[in-house]
């Protein structure tokens, strides 16, 4: 029979540990309890949830699904709260009993509450577990006052959270300085700096001594006798260890439980590990540790002793509103035989300090750039002797190739934590794959995709490893909102932001101007597939009237005639309508379409109403037209059916916007009637496939267009057209027009990235594509619907001069 | 301006103008842009001085109104060109107030109206289009249906 292992926590240690008991062997029957109702999930990533930047089941590590493969027995909402050395049992408070053989307590640690009046008031929050966060999250909105008390990693994460929700935030700490534990003073001071101009206050040296307020909390009150009012209250200063059920079950037990470097208790059937335990005197509350001691209990506990656990260097690498900041090892000055080499630049927020000993590296601190911690965190590690090195601590000879660094490292040591991903399996997705940029890596193995913190490894793997590495641009948008449109949709996406006037608000002057209202329109549709918060103000007038301004302030109309196919009925509507609004000029467009000018905006809904049709988009930056020629429907030389493809073709893509206005058309044979190799899209016939062409251009520039594949079947040219067509949705700057935007990038890159890109890719492209046409419509349908009564209507005043 | 007399003209409900939008008013012989900038309003003749264009159109930068057709740009607070200085280009502003909710504006009455000075001399969007008749009590609720 199986032994039978209970192990008390659902936590990130517990689960860890049991990851490594398995791999170990499956002697064991496995019960975990939790207390929290959810599976276990990554608590480091709760400061993402509460700045909305990833969804609760984002941060899910265990799935259901991996207890069930692995036959561990899980039972969630059940609090241990006692245990039977004797009987060798656990009682739960749901009343249960379960028996053991060998018990594992990963109990964790609960947030400390400083003594203070009134933390029982309603409005008190605590920042621990995934149920916080969501309190959180249900009381902070725009405007809300909120006051974190614990200037701490912890409430620094709090906080952010809450500034991203628009809260109102002010951090209270009793230290002299941010983050203690990890900052020297000057390193405090230059993170309140970058913190403060966030718009976050920060009140240092305060003590806070009670919460005010009657039922609710309303406020706080310092030790100096000064308040601060508040709508709710976030206590976040510190853990404390979650011993009590060690105590009960007679272990050692001083501020946690005491283990040896075995990671034994002082009962050799009851292990511990994670927050809980104190090992040579320290309590460990970063990741890192808790996972090294796990690895030593798994060979203890499954009877392959041998292993020790010898202690952590405190490292810590994070990223707290926007500012990088690496802490790792002891950085006191005071104690005798320590030097220290400093490094400042307050205009940048950029300061660096290694404190050595014997000329080995014993502490780090970095603030404003932490792309050297891997090489300061290896030399506290390794202990490395740095004495040849001493001139060159702070600025390192330029390594000739920059992925040299990284090449050094070893294969299995992991660069992403939040999702456990190696250098190993990097390497080899970039390899396997032809990865050949940070958001196809991101795609493909997740890593990056977490706290972000090494986005920059990452960028250097590839830069090591892919032939074709390519950064990204970095260009900015506009001087309204400083920062390169790429840069842009992922701030936008990480936070969440859904309307043009929310990233003006955060990311810029507030304001805006003619040209990054239209592109950050169109950024947050193509970033949301079009569930984002319309924002009319923002658009050019064409995009509010569904028409084309003309010279003298009327409009033009050209209703959607797909591929250039009529009839006479369609005709006869046409000239009605003409005639009935008194149009002064009909006009056969360059696009075969019919154009109708100098129509009054107040006559629109009325137009497109006789007309019956739908908006041919011929005013927006969107999907203009497909042109065709008449292909094996008439032609003596067609080869393949034109039409029917170029009517697919605006069927699949009209009524989407894009960076620039999109022109497209489908040829029967090479003899090119309908001009599709200087379109942005072009499928030529010929005998038995396709030729797909892109980045075609007969305008101010003429460019012919480049080959991107040739295929057998219309869907298939169809799906290529589509790859391309999302992808460059998706990447070009505002305004650039596909021709320029394949010159900039190649026509190789462009195969890569669509036709030859990994499945997972072209899965996410069409899938967006599908997404964003799902959500989109035709636009002449608000002449039935207007977003605002006065939208096509001219407002008439309610009275008048004489 | 000349000093003629002075009235206040309850123009429209406030919220009949989106925040951040203007919507064209025809006000005695004038037609006027009005733009809600979200804490006050804004107006002006709705005629860039450049070549005639309908600012009520444009789209607004803060307290800047951009021409749509050649984003010709103004300060809605001064009337003074931002991005051609040198043409001496300005716009007429008229004062406004909210009350009880109704957008009201101050227009000159009683004098022979005075019309900006454009810049060019064949405007695209020429005045007949743009000054008409006044609006009596009749045909304003014919225009209304």
């Amino acid at each position: 029979m199986k032994e039978r292992l209970v192990v008390v926590g659902n936590g990130m240690a517990g689960t860890a540990c049991v990851e490594q008991i398995l791999k170990y062997s499956p002697r064991f029957e496995i019960t975990v309890f939790g207390d929290e109702t959810h599976v276990n999930y990554n608590r480091i990533l709760l400061s993402s949830v509460l700045a909305g930047e990833k969804a609760s089941d984002e941060i899910v590590l265990n799935s259901l699904e991996w207890y069930q493969q692995n036959d561990i027995r899980l039972r969630l909402g059940v609090r241990i709260v006692d245990v039977d050395t004797t009987a060798k049992t656990v009682r739960g408070d749901d009343g249960s009993v379960t028996p053991f053989d060998k018990l594992l307590i990963a109990t964790g640690s609960t947030p400390l509450i400083p003594p203070m009046e009134g933390t029982e008031k309603k409005g008190v929050y605590v920042f621990r577990t995934l149920d916080d966060t969501r309190a959180l999250l249900d009381c902070s909105h725009k405007g809300a006052r909120a006051v974190v008390i614990g200037g701490g990693l912890l409430g620094l994460e709090a906080a952010r959270g809450l500034q991203v929700q628009g809260c109102d935030v002010t951090v209270v700490h009793l230290m002299d300085r941010l983050m203690e534990r990890q900052l020297d003073l000057i390193g405090g001071s230059h993170l309140k700096a970058k913190i403060e101009c966030l718009g976050v206050k920060v009140l240092l040296e305060k003590n806070t001594t009670a919460i005010l307020g009657e039922e609710r909390a309303s406020g706080v009150r310092f030790k100096d006798g000064s308040e601060r009012e508040a709508d709710f209250v976030v206590i976040a200063a510190g853990i404390r260890p979650n011993t009590e059920l060690a105590r009960k079950a007679g272990l050692a037990v001083n501020r946690g439980i005491l283990v040896n470097d075995h990671m034994e208790t002082s009962n050799p059937d009851i292990f511990a590990v994670g927050e809980c335990v104190e090992h040579k005197g320290t309590c460990y509350g970063l990741v890192a540790p808790l996972i090294e001691q796990g690895k030593v209990l798994a060979a203890t506990i499954t009877g392959n002793k041998g292993p020790t656990y010898e202690g952590s260097i405190p490292a810590a690498k994070l990223k707290i509103m926007g500012v990088d900041v690496f802490s790792a090892g002891d950085f006191s000055e005071g104690t005798p035989g320590n030097d220290v080499v400093r490094y400042e630049d307050p205009a940048l927020g950029i300061y660096k300090k290694l404190t050595l000993r014997d000329n080995r590296l014993v502490g780090v601190i970095l603030v404003g750039d932490t792309a050297d911690s891997h090489r300061y965190m290896d030399w506290l590690d390794e202990k490395t002797d740095l004495s040849e090195q001493r001139r060159q601590l702070l600025f390192p000879a330029p390594a000739a190739d920059k992925g040299l660094d990284v090449a050094e490292m070893p294969d299995n040591k992991v660069i992403c934590g939040c999702h456990g991903v190696s250098k190993g399996t990097i390497v080899r997705a970039i390899r396997d794959r032809g990865l050949s940029t940070l958001s196809q890596l991101k795609e493909c193995t997740r890593a990056s995709t977490g706290c972000g913190s090494c986005t920059e490894l990452c960028q250097h793997l590839l830069q090591a490893v892919a032939p074709q590495f390519e950064q990204e641009e970095k260009k900015a948008l506009c001087k309204c909102v400083p920062h390169s449109e790429q840069q842009l949709r992922e701030m936008v996406r990480s936070q969440r932001l859904r309307s043009v006037q929310q990233v003006l608000d955060i990311y810029g002057n507030g304001i805006g101007c003619e040209f990054c209202k239209p592109a950050l329109s169109y950024m947050m549709d193509v970033v949301w597939c079009g569930d984002h918060v319309e924002d009319r103000s923002a658009r050019f007038v064409n995009d509010r009237v569904h028409a084309n301004i003309q010279r003298d302030g009327t409009f033009s109309v050209v209703p959607r005639i797909r591929g250039g196919v009529t009839s006479p009925e369609e005709l006869r509507r046409i000239a009605d309508v003409a005639e009935k609004y008194k149009v002064k000029m009909v006009k056969i467009t360059g696009s075969q379409r019919i154009d109708l000018l100098g129509v009054q905006k107040s006559d629109l809904p009325k137009i497109w109403a006789d007309l019956g049709m739908p908006s041919g988009q011929a005013y927006s930056k969107g999907v203009r037209m497909v042109k065709t020629c008449v292909g094996t429907d008439f032609c003596r030389f067609g080869v393949q059916d034109s039409i029917a493809t170029g009517v697919e073709l605006e069927r699949r893509f009209e009524n989407l916007f894009t960076p620039h206005k999109f022109k497209m058309a489908v040829v029967g044979c090479p003899r090119n009637c309908a001009e599709a190799t200087v379109k942005d899209i072009g499928l030529v016939g010929q005998e038995g496939s396709w030729q797909v062409v892109v980045g075609g251009a007969a305008g101010k520039k003429v460019r012919k267009a480049d080959v991107l594949v040739t295929v057998e079947s219309t869907e298939q040219a169809l799906q290529s057209a589509a790859l391309f067509f999302q992808y460059y949705r998706e990447n070009a700057n505002y305004l650039e027009r596909s021709y320029d935007f394949v010159e900039r990038l190649g026509i190789e890159r462009v195969r890569r990235e669509t036709i030859y890109a990994p499945l997972g890719v072209q899965q996410g492209l069409r899938e967006r594509l599908r997404k964003s046409k799902a959500a989109s419509r035709d636009a002449w349908l608000e002449g039935d619907e207007p977003r605002t009564p006065t939208q096509f209507v001219q407002i008439q005043p309610m009275e008048n001069v004489q | 301006m000349s000093g003629g007399e002075k009235k206040w003209v309850r123009v429209a409900q406030s919220v009949l103008f989106p925040v951040r939008e203007g919507r064209a008013v025809d006000v005695g012989t004038k037609q006027l842009a009005i733009f809600n900038l979200g804490k006050e309003f804004a107006a002006v003749e709705n005629r860039c001085p450049h070549r005639g264009g309908p600012l009520a159109d444009g789209l607004l930068s803060g307290n800047t109104i951009v021409c749509p057709l050649h984003t010709w740009k103004f300060d809605l607070v001064s009337g003074i060109s931002v991005n051609h200085k040198e043409t001496g280009a300005c716009l007429r502003i008229f004062a406004t107030r909210v009350e009880d909710g109704v957008v009201c504006v101050e227009v000159p009455v009683g004098v022979e109206d005075e019309t900006i000075p454009m810049v060019c001399d064949s405007p695209d969007r020429p005045l007949r289009w743009v000054a008409r008749k006044p609006i009596t009590a009749a045909n304003s609720s014919q225009q209304q249906q």
